[in-house]
């Protein structure tokens, strides 16, 4: 299914037809100016090559820039290929809006998590903690326990969940309700939550 | 900030009186019975308002029969049909959930408008 870059807006509500108020991520659809266009014949698959945003020359490195040039576009704040257009329809600097969407389609939101810093294993990993706060016990409430046995295997297993950082990874929220679209100013919502910060870039994927 | 309250704004409606709390109102609302759709008021002290944009709500108490009932409304709701308000109340806070422990004559709101 085809999809799109987005930037995360907010969240906020509306009222449904039955007046219940639903809850909602306002994403901002594009510009999305087509920077690919990958065909059955060429590539073996169809897939567009999608950029949204622009950014400051100064921070794009030169080989990128150069392809840029040549396409006579801006460079994209993201870069990202989407399958499932038919791309024999599109050409280079092609806009791509919000009308791609209906109401009603269920979406996949795929983005970059909000980053936690440096987190404990309650926390990070849903351990319980170790101990009670009396009976003696100090400093044990929110400790790991044990991390493996004794003299067999004298190691740490690989992937022993510990303390860490934590966020800030690629994460995806499926079956998103496309609740409502507003054409003219290239924003959609979608019921729910979505990956990342406010002005984050997320993907939409149909 | 603003752009999420610019796409909210036209849901908000206009058409409803400014009420306090410590106003006594009347809340027509819409209910729907099978096909039928019929309007049914709801009258009491209004307790409590809260919240922000769309999800502000507002609670209304009466006694009904004895019992104290409490509905929770949304301002905005296209469920309401019409707001009206009664009487306005001399009240000195913005909630009044002292209003629970007492019954009776120690219950009564004071009419603002009335020496």
């Amino acid at each position: 299914m085809p999809g799109l870059l987005a930037k995360k807006i907010g969240m906020t509500n509306i009222f449904s037809e039955d007046g219940k108020i639903i809850p909602v991520t306002v994403l901002e659809v594009g510009p999305c100016k087509v920077y690919a266009v990958k065909t059955k014949v060429k590539d073996g698959y169809e897939s567009l090559q999608i950029g949204f945003g622009e950014k400051k020359e100064k921070n794009v490195n030169k080989p990128l820039m150069g392809n840029f040039k040549k396409l006579g576009l801006p460079a994209p704040q993201l870069l990202q290929e989407f399958r499932n257009f038919e791309s024999t329809q599109f050409k280079i600097g092609d806009e791509i809006k919000a009308d791609i969407f209906q109401i009603g389609d269920k979406v996949k939101v795929s983005g970059k998590n909000k980053g936690k810093g440096f987190q404990g294993v309650v926390r990070r990993h849903g351990f319980g903690g170790v101990g009670q706060t009396t009976h003696g016990q100090s400093d044990r409430v929110r400790a790991p326990g044990s991390i493996g046995a004794s003299s067999y295997p004298s190691r740490v297993f690989k992937g022993q969940k510990m303390a860490g950082r934590m966020g800030f990874e690629n994460t995806t929220i499926r079956n998103l309700k496309v609740v409502k679209i507003i054409a003219d100013k290239n924003i959609i919502m979608v019921k729910g939550a979505v990956p990342g910060s406010i002005n984050s870039i997320v993907a939409i994927n149909k | 900030m603003d752009k999420l309250k610019e796409l909210t704004v036209e849901q908000m409606r206009a058409d409803f009186p400014a009420f306090k709390a410590g106003d006594h109102v009347r809340v027509h609302v819409k209910v729907i019975e099978g096909e039928k759709e019929r309007i049914q008021p709801f009258e009491g002290d209004v307790i409590n308002i809260r919240g922000i944009g769309l999800s502000k709500t507002f609670t209304v108490r009466k006694i009904s029969s004895g019992v104290g009932v409490e509905r929770i409304f949304l301002v905005y709701s296209p469920k309401i049909a019409k707001i009206e308000v009664l009487r306005e109340g001399k009240v000195r806070r913005a909630k009044l959930f002292y209003l629970r422990k007492l019954s009776g004559k120690a219950a009564r709101i004071k009419d603002k408008n009335q020496k």
